[in-house]
């Protein structure tokens, strides 16, 4: 097994296809599958998936892009954090295109000077701050569960190892309490949701229980197309037997349980505070902050930040993109002025935004 | 941006690094955030530079094949 090819079968894809046919015409009525992981976004735009389901299966893009849902605000932070003194920025290259108030972009700032670099995973900041000892790396902590402990681990490293020179700007974010807030949303009526693979690979199943509890159908998803087809098709499943749980497709990648060690170690360094997302506003519980006893590696305690005043970009429509309530289409911006080559927003910016997968498959 | 690569390990160094190989290509990931014990030949799905689960080779197989399965005899 090499776990990609095999997921790519077409006549696994053609079977599956024919029994969502078979449910969808038996249920009838219109059914809304939101996917909120953005690699679903862009697998289901790759591989054409909305285009070869039945008329009634309406599949919406949710807020799962980390770049995406990171808020204007803290993108200008970054920039001002990025245009220290001394200061090495390390970021995930989704994040350097993302503009900021007044256009501005970590791209942008690094062309006028700034030491920004890009790094594949938080743990490239140990080395890097190990040969730079007379600077500050500073890493932009984004990401959702699956990214989080990655760079927990990468401070405890830095703790046990008493580098003094690491930090990191603290933007991670939890899925669990934007999915209830998207339940409850009146102008979605979301039917079910097709849950993120590799954050449940860490969460597990448990936190979605809500889903289930408010009788919409939720179904743990791998990323190749056999995969997202049978997601949709247990989706279907659980609507036409009445009988909702939270359904583990992806099982080579998800257990039940999740991953409790990673957890141990996302907990063990950060706790959960409010977060501000964009498009959805400031969300209780939906951030991941650092505990008192690691405070000496948050950026934010280190560097002084003035009070910014950022502006959202004019036209933009990023924000009900990411609430599921609009399409890309419905944004007037949408390849008349915004397209990947010059993005206003950051769902053109990363390749998993709506509006980039839709620019490119639709 | 959770992107995650099935990847076989090749090697395991003393600082709990392992070079895993996902489809030719070869990375190193720390194993540090996986909650099983690995060796060398398993399979693990990597994200951002850490080894996170290790695949289940059996499990894998067996719900292929009765995906397959399942599909043919029309019965799912
Ligand atoms: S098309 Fe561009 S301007 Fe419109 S919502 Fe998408 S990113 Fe924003």
């Amino acid at each position: 097994m090499k776990y990609i090819d095999e997921y790519r079968d077409p006549a696994l894809a053609k079977g599956l296809l024919d029994k969502i046919a078979g449910l969808s015409k038996k249920i009838g009525q219109p059914v809304t599958i939101m996917e909120f992981c953005g690699s679903h976004t862009y697998a289901i735009g790759r591989f054409g998936i909305r285009n070869m389901l039945p008329g009634n299966i309406n599949l919406i893009s949710g807020p799962g892009c980390p770049v995406c849902v990171t808020s204007i605000h803290d993108v200008d932070v970054a920039l001002h954090l990025a245009s220290q003194k001394n200061v090495i920025f390390a970021t995930f290259g989704d994040m350097l295109r993302v503009p900021g108030s007044h256009g501005n972009s970590l791209q942008n700032t690094r062309a006028s000077g700034a030491d920004v670099r890009v790094v594949a995973s938080a743990a490239n900041c140990i080395s890097l701050a190990e040969t730079n000892k007379d600077k500050e790396v500073i890493f932009m902590g984004i990401g959702f569960e699956t990214t989080s402990p990655t760079i927990a681990s990468t401070i405890l490293t830095c703790h046990k190892k008493r580098i003094p020179n690491f930090s990191v700007f603290p933007v991670n974010k939890v899925i669990p309490p934007v999915v209830i807030a998207l339940i409850d949303d009146p102008a979605l009526n979301i039917d079910a949701f097709l849950c993120p693979g590799h954050v449940s690979t860490i969460i597990g199943t448990n936190a979605y229980e809500p889903i289930t509890q408010a009788g919409r159908a939720a179904v743990i998803t791998g990323f190749e197309p056999v995969d997202i087809l049978e997601g949709i098709f247990m989706v279907l499943a659980q609507i036409t037997k009445n009988r909702k749980t939270v359904a583990i497709q992806y099982s080579r990648g998800v257990k039940p349980e999740g991953n409790p060690r990673a957890r141990e170690v996302m907990t063990s360094v950060f706790y959960r505070g409010s977060s501000e997302w964009r498009g959805l506003g400031t969300i209780p519980e939906s951030g991941l902050l650092l505990k008192e006893s690691y405070k000496a590696f948050d950026a934010l305690n280190k560097f002084e930040v003035p009070e910014i005043r950022s502006i959202e970009i004019k036209g933009c429509c990023c924000g009900d993109i990411l609430r599921g309530i609009k399409t890309p289409n419905e944004c007037p911006l949408f390849k008349r002025v915004c397209n990947p080559l010059n993005p206003d927003g950051p769902c053109m910016v990363s390749s998993e935004g709506t509006c980039a997968t839709y620019y490119k498959y639709h | 941006m959770c992107i995650g690569f099935p990847g076989k390990i090749v090697s395991i160094d003393q600082d709990n690094y392992a070079i895993i190989d996902i489809s030719g290509t070869r990375r190193e990931v720390c194993l540090d955030l996986i909650d099983e014990d690995v060796t060398i030949g398993d399979y693990v799905i990597s994200h951002a530079g850490y080894a996170i689960h290790r695949i289940d080779e059996e499990l894998a197989k067996d719900k292929l094949d009765l995906l397959r399965e399942l599909i043919e005899n029309e019965i799912y």
